[in-house]
């Protein structure tokens, strides 16, 4: 099984051309941001708020970059508008890496409920998503960039806790 | 001055600068006066004018780049503003037609009447904040922020004169993206 780290992951990506971050943190998300903040080849941009990210990426995509947003499934409730009113009618892709607190009921309560709806919310909004294992990254970037590139709909890769380094 | 006499004497000054529309009021008065394949109309996702406007500035940085928004808006997102204040792209011109209305929907009030949007902005950090009250100072402002390094806000105070019967953008949404994007190109 190949490994699968933050500099890795964020290396790959950037091979893949997506080159303009942005987000709002999650622990299990902070060893890519803070790779993110010492590569030269991308940029990262802090987000005050997870919709305001999906405009800035929407900008971003149609003035020719390939944008992520990085945020936790918290985010998701506030993007939800601007993936159905925004993304989803106008086919402006996104790469969405989303971090996956309350799975399995166990966590903070602020996240249990999300934790076990944010699938069924992608579902019912339409969109696509994988969760990201280090033996199916191969399948699921090529998922993601079909999605991407072909249909120009946004795509979610779900993060669980333990996946990347975590730094604080 | 009425609102649409504000777009009456800004849209003539634009050139070919890519302009990020609200929704409501402001994409369907600026349609119904001038269509131009660099409008970004957005007909949904309320607040996000300013951040999509960002995203375009960050990634267009030889281009300037126009975010025309609403009061509703910007106060629905006030934290874009430090977002582009802490990304300062020198780009970015930020104007706002302020009717202290959500008009479309029946002109029930904002909070912009006790709010200085313009201040609000200077104190977020754009690099000039100017308000205007009259329709001849449009005109001079626009000019003097255009050649000014960004970001810079302008805020245009209006009063509410919707015609309800203005037309809806008649594009499609994929139709408004596969322009605005080609005119990027």
């Amino acid at each position: 099984m190949a490994l699968i780290t933050s500099k890795s992951f964020i290396d790959r990506l950037i091979q893949e051309n997506f080159k303009f971050f942005t987000g709002v943190p999650c622990s299990l998300l902070s060893g890519l941001i803070s790779h993110l903040e010492e590569v030269e080849e991308a940029k990262y941009i802090p987000s005050v708020r997870e919709d305001a990210a999906v405009g800035l990426c929407a900008g971003a995509y149609m003035a020719g970059s390939m944008p992520v947003l990085l945020m936790q499934n918290s985010g998701l409730g506030y993007c939800l508008n601007a993936f159905t009113s925004l993304n989803l009618i106008y086919r402006i892709p996104v790469l969405v890496i989303m971090s996956w607190r309350g799975q399995g009921g166990k966590d903070a309560p602020e996240h249990i409920i999300m934790g076990d709806i944010n699938q069924k919310l992608l579902e019912t909004a339409g969109m696509d998503y994988s969760v990201l294992k280090p033996e199916n990254l191969d399948q699921v970037l090529e998922t993601a960039k079909r999605k991407i590139n072909e249909e120009k709909l946004p795509y979610t890769l779900i993060v669980e806790k333990g996946l990347f380094d975590e730094r604080h | 001055m009425k609102g649409t006499e504000a777009f009456q004497e800004l849209l003539p000054l634009l050139g070919d600068e890519p302009v990020v529309h609200a929704n409501g009021f402001i994409c369907r008065e600026s349609f119904s006066i001038k269509d131009r394949e660099e409008n970004f109309y957005m007909i949904g996702s309320m607040g996000l004018a300013s951040s999509i406007g960002l995203g375009v500035a960050l990634c267009k940085p030889d281009r300037k780049v126009i975010v025309l928004d609403g009061d509703g808006n910007v106060l629905m997102s006030m934290g874009t503003l430090a977002m582009i204040s802490a990304e300062a792209p020198n780009n970015l011109v930020h104007v706002v037609i302020d009717n202290e209305v959500y008009e479309s929907t029946g002109k029930q009030r904002s909070i912009s009447n006790a709010v200085p949007l313009e201040q609000v902005a200077k104190s977020a950090g754009y690099r000039q904040a100017v308000r205007v009250d009259k329709k001849e100072e449009i005109k001079p402002a626009f000019e003097k922020l255009m050649n000014s390094e960004g970001p810079v806000f302008l805020l245009i105070k209006v009063e509410p004169c919707f015609d309800p019967k203005t037309g809806r953008v008649t594009h499609t949404p994929e139709e408004i993206t596969e322009r605005f994007m080609k005119s990027l190109r």
